[in-house]
């Protein structure tokens, strides 16, 4: 069988109106790790016991598992200990999984961004008199996101491509729908390369976006 | 208008700080003197807690407190009471210049944004960087930071400005801007200003009185002319010598 690329095009034309499922999943995973992952990096920053020790493991574990396992875990395996955790959907399962998985590397990568900020900041900001608290929200967390921004890039580029594992729990998102037509088809090349086409370009797109925010982000360097 | 009593400090076993008494009085500029690792800059930093002294009082206007007890709210008002200025100047990095200076204004809602701002360009005038004020600090000289920071110092109102070697870290020939910023704002007494330095001269010029410290004490404190031209003690005797070049008259 040689390769179609009318066919190629025609499961493209099919399967991009697929690709809002995969933003939605890496956007919605990246909002909520973004968050758990800032808080497990200020609790590691301010060295808060028990939850610093909690965080730990946490980092730990979420760092070590397959994404693939530990969406398994979560769609088909808690439902068995948790009856109430049946009535999750796969979509809803993917986000928790890919978010929870993310927020251990987002902190590390908060974490990291804070360290790089100069001690001097915070002295100075104690040295006129201005609160920590603000310090925080106005002078230090600024530029320790700025510090972060492309590590943060980076995950997000790997949670769009993580997403592709919804399938495996039944969702039907791009790559799903380009496995269902292949496999009437049976032209496997053509359809996986149509995939590959989208996140090859969404994730140009999204360096190039990257690249802008960067740009900004550094005009006061 | 300043009270330090028996002020003490240790770094793990070290005592940085063995009990230091010293007063300046309103609009007073005191030069604090010493060689390095004498617990100059961390007396200076011990008077808005940037180090937590373990005993001593400090008196700052109307806010006294003692190391051993104090409430948060207390110490916020004694950091309120004073500004510091840094060797490394340490400006907001991501801020201009302007938003340096008012950043403090707003943070405590001392003044609207607008007050603050036209306060603020005020301020530049006084330091000579009107011109700078959106400009981010990544772009300017070691000497131009450090006159924002001092701007940015002035901007809090505070009854003393602490000065933490404020010259060390720059270029030789950008001492000099800095120095006459400084002396500008010194020669108004308005404000107290406590500078630790190594300029001897300018501290000989502007200081109304002069502090010699040797291991975490104060050896020996009078008025410039005392502590220059007839210091009482050998140690301050030596310091001074290797610093102070000799004065010809023709």
């Amino acid at each position: 069988m040689a390769f179609d690329i009318k066919y190629m095009l025609d499961v493209l034309r099919e399967i991009i109106p697929y690709t809002p499922i995969t933003l939605f999943l890496a956007i919605a995973s990246m909002f909520l790790a973004g968050i758990l992952g800032l808080g497990i990096a200020l609790v590691k920053q301010f060295q808060i016991p028990v939850l610093e020790q909690i965080a730990a493991v946490y980092v730990s574990f979420f760092r070590s598992i397959p994404t693939i396992v530990e969406l398994f875990l979560i769609y088909y395996g808690l439902p068995q200990i948790f009856p109430i955790f049946s009535k999750m959907e796969a979509l809803s399962a993917t986000i928790l999984g890919l978010s929870l998985k993310n927020a251990a590397y987002l902190s590390e990568i908060f974490r990291a961004g804070l360290l790089s900020v100069d001690d001097g900041q915070m002295e100075a900001c104690i040295g006129v008199g201005i609160s920590k608290v603000y310090a925080y929200q106005h002078i230090i967390l600024p530029q320790a996101f700025q510090n972060a921004l492309p590590g943060m890039s980076n995950t997000f580029i790997s949670l769009i491509k993580e997403s592709s594992l919804a399938f495996t729990l039944g969702l039907v998102d791009l790559f799903a729908q380009a496995k269902l037509i292949a496999s009437d088809s049976f032209r496997f090349f053509e359809a996986y390369l149509a995939v590959a086409a989208i996140f090859w370009v969404l994730v140009v797109v999204l360096t190039l976006l990257q690249q802008h925010l960067e740009a900004y982000m550094q005009r006061y360097r | 208008m300043l009270k330090i009593t028996k002020l003490r400090k240790k770094f793990g076993d070290l005592e940085v700080l063995k009990g230091v008494d010293l007063t300046a009085e309103q609009g007073q500029v005191v030069a604090i003197l010493g060689s390095s690792g004498s617990g100059k800059t961390t007396l200076l930093r011990c008077l808005n807690f940037l180090e937590i002294p373990e005993e001593g009082n400090i008196k700052i206007g109307d806010v006294s407190i003692d190391a051993q007890s104090y409430s948060s709210r207390e110490l916020n008002l004694l950091r309120r009471q004073s500004a510091m200025v840094f060797q490394h100047y340490n400006l907001f990095r991501n801020r201009t210049c302007l938003q340096n200076v008012t950043e403090s204004l707003l943070a405590n809602k001392v003044m609207d944004r607008k007050n603050a701002e036209e306060y603020g360009i005020q301020l530049l005038r006084k330091v000579g960087l009107e011109d700078k004020k959106d400009v981010y600090p990544s772009k300017l000289s070691g000497g131009q930071q450090q006159r924002v920071s001092i701007a940015r110092a002035l901007a809090v109102k505070p009854r003393v400005i602490l000065f933490d070697e404020p010259t060390s870290a720059l270029d030789p020939e950008l001492v000099a801007e800095v120095l006459n910023t400084i002396r500008a704002i010194a020669e108004t007494h308005t404000t107290t200003m406590l500078i630790v330095t190594h300029e001897m001269n300018f501290a000989k010029e502007v200081a109304d009185k002069v502090v010699f410290m040797e291991q975490g004490k104060i050896l020996e404190e009078g008025t410039p002319g005392q502590i220059f031209r007839l210091p009482k003690n050998e140690r301050t005797r030596q310091f001074l010598s290797r610093y102070l070049v000799p004065e010809y008259n023709i």
